[in-house]
């Protein structure tokens, strides 16, 4: 049982270095973002690319702003890995494939970081130029769109939600690139590997084997802290060249949730009331802990004879990291949008499995990606005040902001969009020979590796339930619509809606204001989150996992 | 004005339902199936796609299931149907008995060369005088250029009692189909036929003007998307449905779709918009716009004319302090005398005061042959009497004092202090004097209505504040203030005033309502965005207000407020059970569906339905009986008792959040147990 204590205390450290990390951290992005200053790295970079950074846009501006910006990447990224044996530092590794680069661009430009390829195909410059790259700006493009957003709050009677581009170099300059450095280097000190070799290792059988290198430890860092999940090799965080050690694992997983957990403080910083901002995290706390939770004893609980034997489900997992360790992973790694995974949901319980499909289904909210995490969530809670705010008698209002037609009809087409494009498209693919020739497995499970694929595209998750072979023209198409219509049409709501808060006066709280701060409030949210998510899954959850796990 | 008890109304008022008004609104709601009109409401929209989809379905293949599945989605429709029939038959005979004031009436047009010409009604225009007698009905809505009448307006208000309408000032309006008692009237016609505010009335109670309100549009919008997602989900659901080898018939897929879709909330939500209307025709206000219904719960700051709303109409004589070294009974006998010929409800008090504290006999005027009476004049503001070479007077203390000095007199510094120490508990200091000598001073009180601060803590409880609106000086404004419990005032207000103030308040993003009757009122009603106008006051108030009181009692600007958040608790509260719902019928149908192929999925029958058919059925029954269980409720609209608004939504969470979640439960099992009985079903 020593396993178990040991998992215990790594989730309340866990929990405890969060617990004390958000607060100053969140208020440091607050800072970073409310900040009226530039510096002069930051003016340079404004004078090349021609921005009048003390401009605000108005919301089409900036949302035009975000998409050029994310069109541009995924051209550039598209040419980088076509023209990979072209380029130095390929390592002698050719050219991607038409279809697979555009999925691999797409994925990669919206924080989803799904891969059809392994890691081990690409050269270092398409690595490091290339993917690592989007790791940081699809990650600041979230956090900005975010701050767009908060900002539609705060402001009032104006047209203007801030300047893309200056949230964009702030939040790459100021914030993800000082802390992934500090810790490629920390991963770096706990044994993940760093350099621009391939090393040849002598097997226990006398024979040679030639181990994939490369620099891993400073893409390790922005992965998780991104929320991004893109491996630099096939198998991810299992690798130990990726992940070594209980350690580098438990450090993995705070940094995916940092962001996404200090990004409420943020939020309340930034409006001017702390308790708003922690009645968020409080929702996101509760659900990610009960989500751990349901894995870990999914995981823990089998029926199967040789897992009862082996005492819990440990196949696809780590024997360094552990049973309960891999799941707490597992759970985070799909709550966050991050998709980085330390061991094979494919491998899961049925019940296991099925909580990292909810999980994403839930809309990458809890405590979600980047930025995306925090603006889901804050689009359930409009869903969440204008059903309740009724109840009280009176035309709904959260944060001050009425909540009308047009905000709701915002939030509405916000929630529609991504269970639309995974069912959709779960569907399209069990309809067609193409789409189930793909399954590795027949059955409920084989439902599963399509349903998972869809809904982890659609949720910019990225992470994959291994059975199924994505690279497909197919599935490389289809899971690249989906996870680019599941990154940018629901930014275009999310930036219609904080213009359309930023215009409205701001209605002074009274005593009948529904209160949004209070445990009620918080409840309400996770139970509206968890019930509008398992609404829209459960028939399709309930002839994968479900039907699998009751049979 | 008529009297009111504050008490009256704090509860807002339970609308009669008979269960009977469903059969006899069945032939409306079959009419209502116009797949034109359904579309407006898109998730009954799709359910009536699903029953046409069923019906041919089952009449390819006819089985009892099929044949029940159909059955039974056209009578959710119809159900849905029959709720808004049901709201709106409610309208229909106080629209009738509004068409019978108004048909056939006579116009007696005054020509430029003062002939009359008898015309028909509905020939006048706006601009036309036409002349009423006594037993006229008054041909048109219009204001009184000449003369005055007594006029019964009960076919308007229901209120028996005549009234006084007379030609200039703030009673000049007369109403179309109204009826002149006495004398003889000139009227000014105000309005066109057909959009005179009996026609407006008529086509409010009916309900065949009424446009969606905002936030019924903005719940419109959120029903609509959650049918598409779950349009989807069970779009999807087929193809993963045909790998799993457990292909579903389109009559499977269409219950379960129907199950899904939010349809207690979309069938019921115009009814209950319909019925917050009615709800004000009850207390006999009329809102001319449902956007007003809808302010008035979200109104976050109340103006309060101070007279009539928190005090009674008059003041009243209280107390009697004499001047140092005088006799309170020679004060008393003064201010008698001096009252005598005051027939205000002031003067009339004094005396009454008199009597009842000093037994002074009331004396007749008729009793003084040889004095001369002095009325009250707005430029003197004192009355009196000179009688037996005495020259007592009694009027507003500065008036007094002044006139006091013209005749060589002086006033004692304590007098000055009894004055300025009534001014400020809130009462109204009126002198008395004889001559020089200055005899003491009345204390004029302002009789606050009985239970009105406790409505006023309950307003703030609800987070609403309210403003006394008066002409008084600051000192005795702010005096009532306190005893009454507003939360602010306004004193000396002029229109301007009031105007600015609702500016001020709207500019810090507060919803204001108010009441008022005067022509200078309409400024400020139609700022208001809840401004209620007296039906005794003039057009131009009524035209500018977006509701009109026909018991021109202010006190009830609470009432609407009530009405206004009942209206919304109740829409929030039934989508709250609406969507709460899905879970139980989850619990049914998807183990239905799939138990065959897939037995595992058996765990999930967890109510032991009797079988995958009846299952189903049981359901769909539920979903339909649902709606009629709730149409009572949705015209009642749900309980408010005014409290904070976090212990209305635990209140309402727990009732139609928990509930909702509980009770298909029960329902489902129950109508499963006698449906399973039929052949072919169970």
């Amino acid at each position: 049982m020593t396993g178990w204590v040991s998992a215990a205390l790594s989730v309340l450290a866990l929990v405890v270095v969060l617990a004390a990390v958000h607060v100053p951290f969140g208020d440091y992005m607050a800072r970073v973002y409310d900040s009226s200053k530039h510096t002069w790295f930051e003016r340079a970079t404004y004078r090349v690319i021609g921005v009048d950074p003390d401009a605000d846009q108005r919301w089409p501006v900036y949302l035009r702003s975000v998409l050029i910006f994310s069109v541009f990447s995924v051209v550039s990224l598209y040419a980088l890995l076509r023209l990979q044996p072209f380029l130095p530092l390929a390592n002698g590794k050719d050219a991607m494939p038409a279809f697979q680069s555009l999925n691999t661009a797409i994925s990669f430009v919206t924080n989803t970081n799904w891969q059809s390829f392994s890691g081990e195909t690409l050269g270092f410059l398409v690595q490091m130029v290339g993917l690592a790259v989007q790791n940081f700006w699809s990650a600041a493009v979230g956090m900005a769109v975010l701050v767009a957003l908060i900002r539609g709050f705060t402001r009032t009677r104006t047209d203007r939600v801030g300047n893309f581009w200056v949230d964009l170099t702030r939040g790459t300059f100021r914030i993800l690139l000082p802390v992934a450095f500090v810790f490629a280097i920390v991963l770096l000190v706990s044994g993940v590997i760093q350099n621009f070799a391939d090393t040849t290792a002598t097997t226990l059988a006398g024979g040679e084997q030639i181990l994939p290198g490369g620099p891993a430890a400073s893409q390790e860092a922005i992965k998780e802290l991104g929320t991004n999940g893109g491996g630099f090799f096939n198998a991810n965080s299992a690798h130990p060249f990726e992940s070594p050690t209980p350690f580098t694992n438990l450090l993995e997983i705070a940094l995916l949730l940092v962001i996404p957990f200090s990004l409420p403080r943020t939020f309340g910083r930034m409006v001017g009331q702390l308790r708003q901002g922690f009645a968020i995290l409080a929702t996101m706390t509760i659900l990610w802990a009960i989500s751990v939770s349901l894995t870990v004893a999914a995981e823990n609980a089998h029926a199967g004879a040789a897992l009862q034997a082996a005492g819990a489900a440990s196949e696809g997992k780590e024997v360094r990291f552990g049973i309960p360790m891999s799941a707490v992973f597992g759970a985070s790694t799909t709550l966050t949008s991050t998709g980085a995974v330390n061991s094979m949901h494919d491998s899961y319980t049925p019940f296991g499995g099925g909580m990292t499909i909810l999980n994403m289904g839930l809309g990458e909210v809890a405590p979600g990606g980047t930025g995306s995490g925090l603006y889901g969530m804050l689009i359930l809670a409009v869903v969440t005040v204008f059903i309740s705010g009724l109840m009280v008698g009176r035309t709904p209002e959260y944060l001050g902001k009425k909540l009308g037609a047009r905000e709701v009809k915002l939030a509405s087409l916000y929630i529609l969009v991504t269970p639309a494009l995974a069912l959709i498209g779960t569907g399209i693919a069990m309809s067609t020979e193409t789409g189930r020739s793909s399954m590795l497995n027949s059955g409920p499970h084989g439902l599963s590796e399509v349903l998972y694929a869809f809904t982890s595209a659609s949720n910019n998750n990225g992470s994959a339930f291994a059975g199924l072979s994505a690279n497909t023209d197919f599935y490389n198409i289809a899971l690249a619509v989906a996870m680019f219509l599941g990154r940018f049409l629901p930014i275009i709501f999310v930036l219609a809606l904080a213009g359309s808060l930023a215009s409205q006066t701001r209605v002074p709280e009274t005593e009948g204001t529904l209160p949004t701060h209070r445990p009620q409030f918080v409840g309400l949210l996770a139970i509206v989150t968890v019930v509008l998510a398992g609404l829209v899954y459960l028939p399709a959850l309930a002839l994968g996992p479900i039907a699998e796990g009751l049979s | 004005m008529s009297s009111v008890t504050v008490h009256e109304s704090e509860q807002v008022s339970v609308g009669a339902f008979s269960p009977k008004s469903l059969v006899t609104s069945l032939p409306t709601a079959l009419v209502k199936l116009n797949p034109r009109r359904m579309i407006r409401t898109p998730v009954m929209f799709v359910v009536l796609v699903g029953s046409v989809v069923t019906t041919i379905a089952a009449v390819l293949q006819p089985t009892v299931f099929a044949w029940s599945i159909a059955v039974w989605l056209w009578l959710t429709v119809i159900f849905a149907n029959l709720a808004d029939a049901v709201a709106e038959g409610r309208g229909k005979a106080q629209a009738a008995s509004l068409r019978a004031a108004k048909k056939d009436s006579v116009a007696k047009r005054l020509e430029a060369d003062g002939s009359i010409t008898t015309i028909a009604g509905v020939d006048l225009h706006v601009g036309d005088n036409v002349v009423c007698e006594a037993g006229d009905v008054i041909p048109g809505d219009g204001d009184i250029i000449e003369g005055l009448a007594s006029i019964d307006e009960s076919a308007i208000t229901g209120e028996s009692a005549p009234v006084i309408r007379e030609s200039g000032g703030d009673r000049c309006a007369v109403t179309g189909g109204t009826k002149v008692l006495s004398d003889r009237i000139v009227i000014s016609i105000t309005a066109e036929p057909g959009s005179t505010f009996i026609d407006r009335m008529i086509a409010l109670v009916e309900g065949t003007d009424r446009r969606k309100t905002p936030n019924e549009i903005a719940l419109n919008i959120l029903l609509a998307s959650l049918t598409i997602v779950f349009l989807i989900a069970v779009a999807a659901l087929s193809p993963l449905a045909n790998y799993s080898e457990a292909p579903q018939t389109l009559i499977v897929m269409s219950a379960l779709l129907v199950c899904l879709i939010p349809t207690t909330i979309g069938a019921l939500l115009s009814a209950i918009g319909i019925a917050g209307m009615d709800r004000l025709v009850q207390k006999n206000v009329l809102a001319l716009s449902g956007r007003a219904v809808e302010a008035a719960g979200d109104v976050s700051t109340l103006l309060l004319d101070k007279t009539g709303t928190i005090t009674l109409g008059n003041r009243q004589a209280h107390e009697l302090v004499p001047a140092p070294g005088i006799e309170i009974l020679e004060l008393a006998n003064a201010a008698q005398l001096a009252s005598l010929a005051d027939t205000t409800p002031e003067g009339r008090s004094v005396v009454v005061l008199c009597k009842e504290q000093f037994g002074l006999r009331a004396q007749e005027v008729s009793e003084f042959n040889d004095a001369e009476w002095i009325g009250f004049t707005a430029q003197t503001r004192m009355s009196g009497v000179d009688h037996d070479g005495q020259m007592i007077r009694k009027g507003a203390a500065g008036s007094v004092f002044a006139w006091v000095r013209e005749q060589g007199g002086t006033v004692s510094p304590e007098v000055e202090q009894q004055v300025d120490a009534i001014a400020a508990s809130g009462g109204t200091p009126l002198a008395v004097a004889n001559g020089p000598r200055v005899l003491g001073v009345i204390f004029l009180k302002d009789i606050i209505k009985e239970g009105i601060a406790e409505r006023f803590a309950e307003l703030r409880r609800m987070g609403i504040r309210t403003v006394m609106i008066t002409g008084d000086n600051p000192a005795t404004a702010h005096a009532i203030a306190a005893e009454a419990g507003v939360d602010d005032v306004l004193a000396e207000a002029t229109p301007e005033d009031k105007m600015e103030l609702i500016k001020k308040e709207q500019a810090g993003g507060r919803l204001v309502a108010m009441t008022g009757d005067g022509t200078n009122d309409a400024p400020a009603l139609a700022q208001a965005d809840v401004g209620v106008a007296m039906s005794t006051g003039t057009s131009a108030a009524k035209e500018a207000g977006n509701m009109v009181d026909l018991d021109s009692n202010p006190t009830k600007l609470l009432d609407i407020v009530a009405i206004g958040k009942q209206l919304l608790i109740t829409r929030g509260s039934l989508t709250t059970f609406s969507i709460a719902n899905d879970v139980a019928k989850y619990f049914a149908i998807l183990p239905a569906m799939f138990v065959v192929v897939l037995p595992g999925l058996a765990t999930l029958n967890i109510m032991r339905l009797g079988s995958p058919n009846s299952a189903i059925l049981s359901a769909v029954i539920f979903n339909a009986l649902v709606i009629v269980a709730l149409i009572p409720l949705a015209l009642r609209g749900v309980k408010y008792r005014p409290a904070t608004s976090g212990q209305l939504l635990n209140r309402n969470l727990l009732i139609y959040g928990v509930g909702g979640l509980i009770a298909p439960f029960i329902g489902i099992k129950i109508i499963d147990m006698i449906v399973s009985q039929i052949p072919g079903i169970g």
